[in-house]
C-alpha cells in the first residue's frame, strides 16, 4: 500500500507509461462496446484515439476515467492500477473533458471553476482559478453566466476546468466537435501549449487532420483496436510509397525508362503523360528517375512523392472492416 | 467507512443552493406549496368565532403545517440527480475525486436547509397572524406548547425522510418532471398521517410522537446508505439498466 489513503499501488516507476491498457474489454449485456484493447501511452505524449461513431472511444475514456468498470482486462492510469478502490486517487491525478462541456449554465464562469477547484481540494482555489482563466484567455468573461457564452467559449471554460488540478493525464473527448474553424484553431493552440508543458493527452477525435496535426501517435478503434503507431508509420505500413511523374509528352517506351531503376519496384500509367512509380526508397528512386527521364529526352513537368493522408489510412481500415462484416 | 471530505460536501451544497435559487420553476414550487398549506388553515382560524374555539381544542390545526417539510424538499431533491443528468453536468462532477456519499450528502443538505428555513418561516408567520388577528380564545386554543415542540422536532425529520425518498427516485428517473411527480406521490403517505393526527383520528400522544420520531430517525439514518447503494455511476452515465 502506498502512503495515499487506501491506494493499491503498482510500484510505480518514473519511466512507467502514463497510461496503459492490457486486453481491456467492456460489454453492456450482449453488446460489445470495445474488446481486447491493448496500448501504452508515454508520459508527455499526445495520443490520438480515432474511430467511427459507436466504435467505443467514449466508453474507453469513461473506463480509463473510472466512470465505468471494464468487463475484463487490466489498465494503469497515471501509474495507478485501474481498480474500484483506486478510483478516487486516479481521479485526483487525471482530468476528463467530456464531449459536452457540462457547465452549470446559470452559474458564472468563475463559479463553475471555483466549484471544481473545491472538489479537487486545491490549496489556493482563487489563485488557481485565476491562473486557469488567464491560460484560456477568459479573464474578461469570468463574471459572465455560462449560458450566455458561445459554444467555443464554453469549450474553453471546460478546458480551463480540466486544467485546475494540473492533471498528469488529460482525456479530451472530441474537444473540437461542433466548433467553427476559428474556435477549432484556438483549441488546437491550447492543446499545443499543453503538449509543450509536458501534459500527457489522450485525445479522441473524428477529425483526422486534427489527429495528424496534434498527435505523436494514433490508434484506430473499431470496437477492437485496428492499428496503432505514428501517422507516418501507419501510412508506410498500409500503403506502398509512390512517386508521381508528369512529362510534357507521353514516353514512347516507359518500361525501358523505369524498368530496373534503383529503388523502383514497379510502375503504372496515370493519365496520358503521367506515371506512378511504386518505390521502396524515395531518396534513391527520385534522383534515379529524373536521370533516366532526362537521358530518355523527356521534358519533365513534375516529379513528386504521393503522400497518403491519415484519412486514407483510416478509411482503408474501416472499409476493410465493413467488407469483412458484409 | 472512508472519511468524507467536508470541503467537497460544502462545494456541492453551495453549488446546489445557488442552482436552486436561480431555477425559477424550483423557487416557484417552493413558494406555492407553503401557500397552499397555510392559506386555508389561516382563513379557517381567522374566521372562526370565539364560541367555536372549543372544537379547536380537540384538533391540532398547527400540525397541518408539517405538510410543508413533507412536500417542499421532495420537489427540490427529486431534481438534484436527474436534473444534473439532463443538463449533462453529472459526468464532469463524477470525474473529480468526489465520493458518492459526499455528493449525496451535499445534495441532501442543499435540499434540507432551504426547506427547513421555509417551513419554520411560514410557521412563524402563521403564528404571528393567529396571535395578531384571531380571537384571543381561538389563539389560546390553537397555540399549544406540545404542538409547537412537535412542529420544531418533526420539521427536519420529515424533511430528511422526504429528501432521501426523492433522491432515491431521482437516481432512477430519466426525466425531471416524472421524478418530481413520483416524489410528490411518495410524500403523500406522510401527509396523510399528518392530516389524520391533525384531525385527531390518530390520537396525538407523547407515545405516538416518540414512536414516530424514532422511526423517522432510523429511516433518515438508513436513507443515505440506501441511496448511496443505489447510486450507480455507470448506469447514471451510460443510461444502461
Amino acid at each position: 500500500m502506498s502512503a495515499s489513503d487506501g491506494l493499491v499501488s503498482s510500484g510505480e516507476e518514473p519511466s512507467a507509461p502514463a497510461l496503459s491498457a492490457d486486453h481491456l474489454s467492456k460489454r453492456f449485456g450482449g453488446r460489445v462496446a470495445f474488446d481486447d484493447v491493448t496500448f501504452e501511452v508515454g508520459r508527455g505524449e499526445v495520443f490520438g484515439f480515432l474511430g467511427p461513431n459507436g466504435a467505443g472511444k467514449t466508453t474507453t475514456v469513461r473506463a480509463l476515467g473510472t466512470l465505468i468498470q471494464p468487463t475484463s482486462g487490466t489498465a494503469t492510469v497515471a501509474g495507478i492500477p485501474l481498480m474500484p478502490e483506486n478510483g478516487v486517487e486516479i481521479r485526483r491525478r487525471i482530468s476528463v473533458m467530456p464531449e459536452s462541456p457540462g457547465l452549470y449554465l446559470r452559474h458564472s464562469v468563475i463559479e463553475n471553476l471555483e466549484c471544481f477547484a473545491e472538489l479537487y481540494e486545491i490549496p489556493d482555489p482563487a489563485e488557481r482559478v485565476d491562473r486557469a482563466l488567464r491560460a484560456m484567455n477568459l479573464t474578461d468573461r469570468g463574471a459572465d453566466a455560462c449560458g450566455t457564452l458561445s459554444k467555443g467559449l464554453r469549450q474553453r471554460v471546460a478546458l480551463a476546468r480540466a486544467l485546475l488540478n494540473d492533471p498528469e493525464v488529460l482525456f479530451l473527448d472530441e474537444p473540437t466537435s461542433g466548433l467553427d474553424p476559428v474556435a477549432v484553431r484556438e483549441v488546437h493552440e491550447l492543446i499545443d501549449g499543453l503538449r509543450r508543458q509536458g501534459v500527457t493527452i489522450f485525445l479522441t477525435t473524428h477529425r483526422l487532420e486534427e489527429a495528424e496535426r496534434l498527435c505523436d501517435r494514433v490508434a484506430i478503434l473499431n470496437t477492437t483496436l485496428r492499428t496503432i503507431g505514428r501517422p507516418d508509420e501507419l501510412r508506410d505500413r498500409l500503403f506502398t510509397k509512390t512517386l508521381s511523374v508528369r512529362t510534357a509528352e507521353p514516353l514512347p517506351e516507359p518500361d525501358r525508362v523505369f524498368g530496373g531503376l534503383a529503388g523502383v519496384d514497379g510502375w503504372r500509367q496515370d493519365g496520358p503523360a503521367g506515371y506512378l512509380l511504386a518505390v521502396s526508397d524515395t531518396n534513391l528512386a527520385a534522383p534515379a528517375a529524373v536521370r533516366a527521364l532526362v537521358a530518355a529526352g523527356a521534358d519533365v513537368l513534375s516529379i513528386a512523392e504521393s503522400r497518403h493522408s491519415l484519412e486514407d489510412v483510416y478509411l482503408k481500415l474501416i472499409d476493410d472492416d465493413e467488407a469483412v462484416r458484409r | 467507512m472512508t472519511r468524507l471530505s467536508r470541503r467537497r460536501v460544502q462545494a456541492i451544497f453551495a453549488k446546489d443552493l445557488r442552482e436552486f435559487r436561480r431555477n425559477r420553476s424550483l423557487t416557484a414550487g417552493m413558494g406555492i406549496i407553503p401557500v397552499l398549506f397555510s392559506v386555508q388553515p389561516l382563513i379557517t382560524v381567522l374566521t372562526v368565532s370565539s364560541a367555536a374555539s372549543t372544537t379547536l381544542r380537540h384538533e391540532h390545526v398547527l400540525l397541518y403545517m408539517l405538510g410543508i417539510p413533507a412536500l417542499v424538499p421532495s420537489l427540490v431533491a427529486a431534481y438534484s440527480i436527474v436534473g444534473e443528468r439532463q443538463q449533462g453536468t453529472l459526468e464532469p462532477v463524477l470525474t473529480t475525486p468526489i465520493r458518492r456519499q459526499e455528493l449525496l450528502l451535499g445534495k441532501a443538505l442543499a435540499a434540507l436547509v432551504p426547506s427547513i428555513v421555509v417551513a419554520y418561516l411560514v410557521f412563524a408567520l402563521f403564528l404571528a397572524c393567529v396571535g395578531l388577528f384571531a380571537a384571543p380564545s381561538v389563539a389560546s386554543a390553537l397555540i399549544r406548547v406540545p404542538d409547537l415542540i412537535a412542529q420544531l422536532v418533526f420539521t427536519p425529520l420529515l424533511a430528511g425522510w422526504s429528501i432521501w425518498t426523492a433522491m432515491l427516485i431521482s437516481t432512477w428517473a430519466s426525466d425531471v418532471r416524472v421524478a418530481q411527480q413520483l416524489a410528490m406521490v411518495a410524500s403523500l403517505p406522510s401527509v396523510a398521517v399528518i392530516v389524520l393526527v391533525a384531525l385527531n383520528v390518530i390520537p396525538a400522544s407523547l407515545v405516538t410522537a416518540a414512536v414516530a420520531a424514532a422511526a423517522l430517525l432510523l429511516l433518515n439514518r438508513l436513507g443515505l446508505r440506501l441511496v448511496s447503494a443505489t447510486f450507480d455511476r455507470e448506469r447514471l452515465i451510460t443510461g444502461t439498466r
